[in-house]
C-alpha cells in the first residue's frame, strides 16, 4: 500500500486515508523524500483528518518525515488530526512539539503561504 | 461474533489487526471515540512491545463486567527474554530498542488499570482494563 502525493505548485499534498501500518509509513517517509528531492517543493501540508490512531512508532515516523524535510529545505504542516488523536497523543507523552501544525488543510496551505511567502 | 480470540503476533501487519480487533470491540461495547483511540493505541504499543522485544506472542481482548460497570481487558503475553527491569521500563523516556520510550507507561496512562509480570528468560505478561464511563 502507498500513500499518494499530489503536486500543487510548489507545494505537495498528501492525505493520509488508510490506517497506517509501520512499513506503508516507513515506505511514505522515503516516497515523500524523493519527490521534495525530484520537485524542488519547498512545503508539504500531510493531513491526517483520516487517521483514528497514531502510536509512538507512527508519530516517531511523522516527526522524522517532518525533520528529514526541513533537511531538504522543505516545510512541513501537519493539518486535521483529530481530537481523539491528539488527547492519545499527549497521554503517550509525544506533543509533536516543534510540529507546524493547523485545523484543517485550507488553514495548513494558508499558514504554509504566510510562511514561505511572507 | 466468536469468542474473542487471541491474536497471535508475530509480524508487523498482526499490530495492525490487533488493534483493529480492539477498536471494534470497544465499539461495540460502547465506548467513545477518545477511549477507542485510547484503547486501540494501547493495543497497538503493546503488540509492537511483542514483536519488537519477544518476537512473537498473543493479545487478547476481552469484554470485563464488575457490578454495573462494563469495560474491556487487553492481556499482553510473550515468552521472550523478559524484562530485566520492569520499574525502569514503566519510567518515561526509557527505551532499550532505540525507540520514543514511550510504550509501557504511555499504556499506563491510555488505561485505568495496569499489571505487569516479567521475568528474565521467562517472558511477560501485561494485563490492562479501560472501564467504560457512563
Amino acid at each position: 500500500m502507498r500513500i499518494p502525493i499530489l503536486k500543487l505548485g510548489n507545494y505537495l499534498l498528501v492525505s493520509i486515508q488508510i490506517e497506517l501500518d509501520d512499513k506503508t509509513a516507513v515506505q511514505f517517509q522515503q516516497d515523500l523524500l524523493n519527490m521534495i528531492h525530484k520537485t524542488g517543493s519547498t512545503g508539504v501540508v500531510i493531513d491526517l483528518t483520516s487517521v483514528q490512531m497514531i502510536d509512538s512508532y507512527i508519530a516517531r515516523v511523522l516527526g522524522d518525515v517532518v525533520k528529514m524535510s526541513e533537511l531538504l529545505g522543505c516545510e512541513v504542516i501537519f493539518t486535521g488530526i483529530q481530537p481523539a488523536v491528539s488527547i492519545t497523543l499527549i497521554d503517550l507523552g509525544i506533543g509533536f512539539r516543534n510540529i507546524k501544525t493547523a485545523m484543517n488543510l485550507e488553514q495548513g496551505l494558508e499558514k504554509l503561504k504566510q510562511s514561505l511567502e511572507g | 461474533m466468536d469468542n474473542n480470540p487471541s491474536i497471535h503476533v508475530y509480524n508487523e501487519w498482526d499490530i495492525v489487526v490487533a488493534r483493529q480487533s480492539g477498536r471494534d470491540l470497544a465499539k461495540s461495547l460502547g465506548f467513545g471515540e477518545v477511549d477507542q483511540a485510547r484503547i486501540t493505541t494501547a493495543i497497538s504499543e503493546l503488540a509492537r512491545n511483542i514483536y519488537l522485544y519477544a518476537k512473537q506472542g498473543e493479545i487478547e481482548v476481552s469484554p470485563v463486567y464488575e457490578g454495573d460497570k462494563v469495560g474491556i481487558k487487553i492481556i499482553s503475553r510473550d515468552n521472550g527474554p523478559g524484562i530485566k527491569d520492569v520499574m525502569k521500563a514503566l519510567e518515561d523516556g526509557y527505551s532499550t530498542s532505540g525507540g520514543l520510550g514511550a510504550g509501557l507507561p504511555g499504556v499506563k496512562r491510555l488505561m485505568d488499570e495496569f499489571s505487569i509480570e516479567s521475568s528474565e528468560g521467562k517472558g511477560t505478561l501485561i494485563t490492562a482494563v479501560k472501564w467504560k464511563l457512563f
